[in-house]
């Protein structure tokens, strides 16, 4: 249980952090929080040559207003998601997430952005990441690029950003006072990975849904949009038989796997369930 | 490609000694390690501050929680070089700086412990909870405790306990509303 011995770096601009992955030979692996990364390596599960430690980076950090979006800096903690008065205003659904994130102490180290480039598909701020239709901002050896949450992430653990390149923020959409957001997930133990989760905004115009953007996780190798579900909503007013037809549509949304403890056809009847309780939170709220 | 100016001499190597800096509770204090050795071995080994467990190893039981510039982290979950300059505090310095005398003594009263190997971890979560919450309610202190495991006692003596302090605490602070931040 401890991790194989590595070589370690400080690094104190994405600059240095990118040349120093560069001169690896892809054997580094950045480090910022640790939270999911150095049980990987106490386990073995990955075992780089090199740690090069971001947490010092100023570039990463801090949570501002620009325009029409919130830049929330990669190194940001889970915890901030709960305290920071610019979250709360301006993307309240990462607030409503973050009390599902793992444990207390898990969310006193663990980042935003190292959530988000792991991509592990039971983690809920990559679904609320999806929900929001977010950007993710990426520096490279090329410079610098912004992705569409949508095409950022590709498969298992695997996420548009290339080997050594870095996440270094997640571009919000400013939250407006005619959406809602509504977020929750069924787990067997609090704190532990999900069974099924999901995380939705909703525009709402006259108790009508004009927008709806509905993300599952747990539900497969990614954060999964439910746009069949999504269509059938829109446009339309949330009483018991529209949410019926929404939570039946969701049969050609997801197709989740059998795994050993969880039947496929079962994390479906969740996903509906959970579906269920938040459209109806949502119709409340409308 | 970019123009950063990483040289040898800035990288650890992997079986280096590297100086690591700290404040332990409230004491200046060196240490030298390894890049892979994680702050509790650190502690415990070096420091000989036992009262941080390591457990599990992988962030799942709780036993190593220390305050890393006044939160509650995994000690397990980060390599000592990480902590360079930060301030740490162990269950030794909140026990002897009087800062947890209440809650140490309820678990005591509530039978609150048997083994003992969870306590330091489940007396640090409980720290940070009541630092910031009046009057919890048990649901909120449920998952407060949420990642420290226990094997002997069945968390509801420990539940009782924190509950006491809270109420103890609060009775202390004639304005305090029931579940707001302080």
């Amino acid at each position: 249980m401890k991790a194989r011995a590595f070589s370690y770096f400080h690094a104190r601009t994405i600059e240095e952090a990118l040349d120093a992955h560069a001169r690896s030979g892809d054997e580094a692996r950045f480090i910022a929080g640790g939270q999911s990364l150095v049980p990987a390596l106490a386990l073995r599960l990955q075992a780089p040559r090199l740690l090069i430690d971001i947490s010092p980076i100023e570039d990463l950090r801090g949570v501002e207003r620009q325009g029409e979006w919130l830049r929330i800096g990669a190194l940001t903690r889970h915890c901030e998601m709960l305290t920071n008065p610019l979250i709360a205003e301006h993307a309240p659904l990462l607030r409503a997430a973050a009390p599902f994130v793992a444990h207390p102490a898990i969310r006193n180290r663990g980042t935003l952005g190292g959530s988000v480039a792991l991509a592990d598909p039971s983690s809920e701020f990559p679904a609320v990441v999806l929900a929001l239709d977010a950007e993710i901002e990426i520096a490279g050896p090329g410079g610098r690029r912004r992705v569409r949450a949508d095409d950022f992430f590709i498969d298992l653990f695997e996420t548009a950003l290339a080997p050594g390149e870095l996440l270094v923020a997640v571009h919000v959409p400013l939250f407006r006072s005619n959406q809602r957001i509504a977020f929750d997930e069924l787990a067997r133990r609090r704190g532990d990975y999900a069974l099924v989760g999901c995380g939705i905004l909703a525009s709402v115009e006259n108790e009508l849904i004009e927008d709806i953007s509905i993300a599952f996780f747990s539900v497969g190798n990614v954060p999964t949009r439910a746009r069949t579900a999504e269509s059938v909503l829109a446009g339309s007013r949330l009483d018991t038989a529209r949410i019926a037809a929404a939570q039946a549509a969701l049969d050609a949304d997801l197709a989740p796997d059998d795994s050993d403890d969880v039947p496929a056809a079962m994390r479906l009847h969740l996903a509906r369930v959970v579906l269920g309780r938040l459209l109806g939170r949502i119709g409340d709220a409308a | 490609m970019s123009s950063g100016s990483v040289t040898f001499s800035d990288i650890d190597e992997p079986d280096e000694t590297v100086r690591v800096r700290l404040v332990v509770n409230g004491r200046k204090t060196a240490c030298d390690v390894a890049p892979r050795d994680t702050l509790v071995d650190c502690l415990r080994n070096q420091l000989e501050l036992t009262g941080t467990h390591a457990g599990c190893e992988m962030g799942a039981c709780g036993a190593c929680l220390v305050q890393l510039d006044g939160r509650a982290v995994h000690a397990c979950l980060m390599f000592a070089v990480q902590a360079e300059g930060a301030r740490v505090d162990t269950i030794e310095g909140l026990s002897e700086s009087g800062a947890i005398a209440d809650l140490q003594a309820e678990f005591h009263r509530r039978n609150a412990l048997q083994c003992g190997f969870c306590t330091p971890g489940m007396l640090i979560s409980a720290h940070e909870l009541l630092s910031n919450v009046v009057r919890p309610s048990r649901e909120a202190i449920r998952d407060a405790l949420s990642g420290n495991f226990c094997r002997c006692t069945g968390y509801e003596a420990i539940v009782d306990a924190v509950a006491t302090v809270a109420e103890a605490r609060a009775a202390m602070v004639p304005q305090a509303v029931e579940g707001t931040p302080r």
